[in-house]
């Protein structure tokens, strides 16, 4: 068994991971608390100075925080729901037997691995643009007028974007979680009568509730840092049509200069991402026992 | 059990399925496509689906227009440069919780995991500062160090999931045999560890080499890596839909593959371990 020798040579082994994470964590953290409490422009340097919780004020008035917190909300909202009922019915359809089942679930998950980049400016130039866009020739070939994408619904466009990003991970993890499922208990049903409805609300969603969460928590953390796909197409505008938290503070900060407000916006932010992250490590936790 | 079928219904389902699934599929399809033809033809309308006058011109252009090959190697060395060095500070930390965990051991991975749930932006301000005063803004080493901090928690987990599935009776019996600790990782637990470790790393290129919160934040031009490079294009100058789709396909064909090879793997690293 482990004696203290292994233990000690196991503590030196994990130190390195550890302080690393310990410092990425607290270091930037600290500072941007200390930040947030400060005076602080980059065009204005030397003029530093204790201002309490001035900055919070600001931003949390500030008409453009409500109007980033309800477009985040949104923006995670509306691709969660794209992509969890699209992710269920997607690996029910994979489930079944079909030809080249192998290939339709390569072509599904592709998505996956596109740099946000790129997909957003594939999306944004040759699908959306109102002009040389594959859905205006679309609408102009039955006779509508082309819509302007992202000037006129910047951010249900970007939700379409970012759902077409993360619809694979939701199929992929659903479709795991499906083909766990025991068939007998599926086919014992049938023979007791159970109609395919019942059957899929009584024993296949049941069994798959610990993959929903898993899809939308992590979908969650990673949705509230949505970033790129902004940035590349609309820049948070029209105005702060499209603006989320993530990039207010960004612009905030490193386009405003204004380091004070924006870490007051970070600290914001970091609280909103906690209450997520409670959820997750608590659901994670308990299967870790399991 | 394997059920039985009709070929009808089989029939009807892989026509929706192979639908549906051209459909997701289609805008990287279409940029493939689109790679292939002149700036005119790729404007066009009515669109042409295949009937168009095939060129290669543009991956040529790409290069010529602006160095897309550093940009490129850029994206390599950062992505697998932050995959081994994080591969490096990870494996121990692995092997230790595994092999031997203390009443604290599910704690530091619960913390660990936790740190992977700060937003970038709480972390933006201090590191873009830090980074311009320690002239690592616009760097391939700045982009190494950041990239495996903040992957590190991902391969920490997904080495640990694979690291309990191997037996720990193989390393009783190399230790009664007086195998000393580095033997005992070198010769007993390496071949067994090896496939673990390959989709971990698998899995960590392709996440760095997408990451674009910090990429783009944190490059400007010289060590820019493709993310941040094609968001160039984002610009009304850049509007050159070919030559946008040749450097687009060139950016995501490597990954592509990687990762339709990694399904499984995705699945374990992304929820840490709690689907597999």
């Amino acid at each position: 068994m482990a004696t203290t020798h292994t233990h000690s040579a196991a503590r030196l082994m994990m130190a390195p991971s550890v302080i690393l994470l310990f410092a990425w964590m607290a270091v930037p953290l600290g500072m941007t608390i200390y930040f947030s409490f400060l005076r602080y422009n980059l065009l204005m340097p030397g003029m530093e100075e204790y201002t309490g919780f001035l900055n919070y004020q600001y931003f949390l008035t500030d008409p453009a925080f409500f109007a980033a917190l309800t477009n985040t909300l949104l923006l995670v909202g509306g691709v969660l729901s794209i992509t969890i009922i699209g992710g269920i019915a997607f690996a029910l359809l994979l489930d079944q037997p079909i030809f080249g089942q192998g290939i339709v679930r390569i072509l599904v998950i592709a998505p996956f691995f596109v740099m946000p980049t790129v997909s957003a400016l594939v999306w944004k130039n040759m699908f959306m643009n109102p002009v040389n866009g594959l859905f205006a020739w679309i609408s102009r070939s039955f006779g509508f007028a082309p819509l302007d994408f992202l000037a006129s619904i910047p951010l249900l466009s970007i939700i379409i974007i970012v759902a077409w990003q993360w619809l694979p991970f939701a199929t992929l993890i659903m479709l795991t979680a499906l083909q766990s499922l025991d068939e007998e208990q599926k086919d014992a049903a049938e023979m007791d009568g159970a109609g395919a409805v019942s059957r899929f609300l009584y024993i296949v969603l049941p069994h798959m509730a610990r993959a929903i969460t898993v899809v939308i928590l992590i979908e969650t953390i990673f949705l509230l840092s949505v970033f790129a796909e902004i940035l590349v197409t609309t820049n948070g505008g029209p105005g702060t049509a499209s603006t989320n938290l993530t990039y207010l503070v960004y612009a905030q900060a490193l386009l405003q200069f204004d380091i004070g407000g924006a870490s007051a916006g970070g600290i914001v932010a970091v609280i909103l991402a906690n209450i997520v992250a409670i959820f997750l490590v608590r659901l994670i936790g308990k299967n870790l026992e399991a | 059990m394997a059920r039985k079928v009709s070929t009808r219904r089989k029939l009807i389902m892989s026509a929706i399925a192979w639908t549906l699934g051209i459909l997701i599929f289609f805008p990287i399809l279409w940029t493939f496509i689109t790679s292939f033809k002149t700036e005119a033809e790729a404007v066009a309308s009515p669109p042409s689906f295949l009937f168009f006058h095939w060129t290669t011109e543009n991956y040529a252009q790409v290069q010529e227009r602006s160095d897309y090959f550093l940009h490129f190697m850029n994206s390599v060395v950062v992505s697998l440069g932050s995959t081994f060095l994080g591969l490096l500070i990870a494996i121990p930390a692995a092997w230790a919780m595994a092999f031997s965990p203390t009443k604290r051991t599910k704690d530091v991975l619960m913390w660990m995991l936790s740190t992977k749930m700060m937003p970038p932006v709480g972390a933006l301000i201090p590191i873009y500062l830090i980074f311009r005063d320690g002239g690592l803004l616009d760097t391939r080493t700045g982009l190494v160090i950041v990239l495996t901090l903040i992957n590190l928690p991902i391969i920490v987990w997904m080495l640990y999931t694979y690291f309990k599935e191997i037996p720990g009776e193989i390393l009783e019996a190399a230790r009664m045999d007086g195998a000393s600790l580095p033997k005992e990782i070198v010769y007993v637990l390496t071949p067994m560890a090896v496939p673990g470790i390959a989709s971990t790393l698998l899995l960590n290129i392709i996440l760095s080499w997408n990451e674009a919160f910090w990429t783009l934040n944190l490059s400007a031009s010289k060590a820019a890596p493709l993310t941040a490079f094609i968001a160039s294009y984002s610009s009304p100058e850049g509007l050159f839909y070919a030559k946008l789709s040749a450097a687009s396909t060139m950016a995501i064909a490597p990954i592509l593959i990687m990762g339709w090879f990694s399904q499984k793997q995705l699945v374990r690293g992304l929820t840490f371990g709690a689907v597999k």
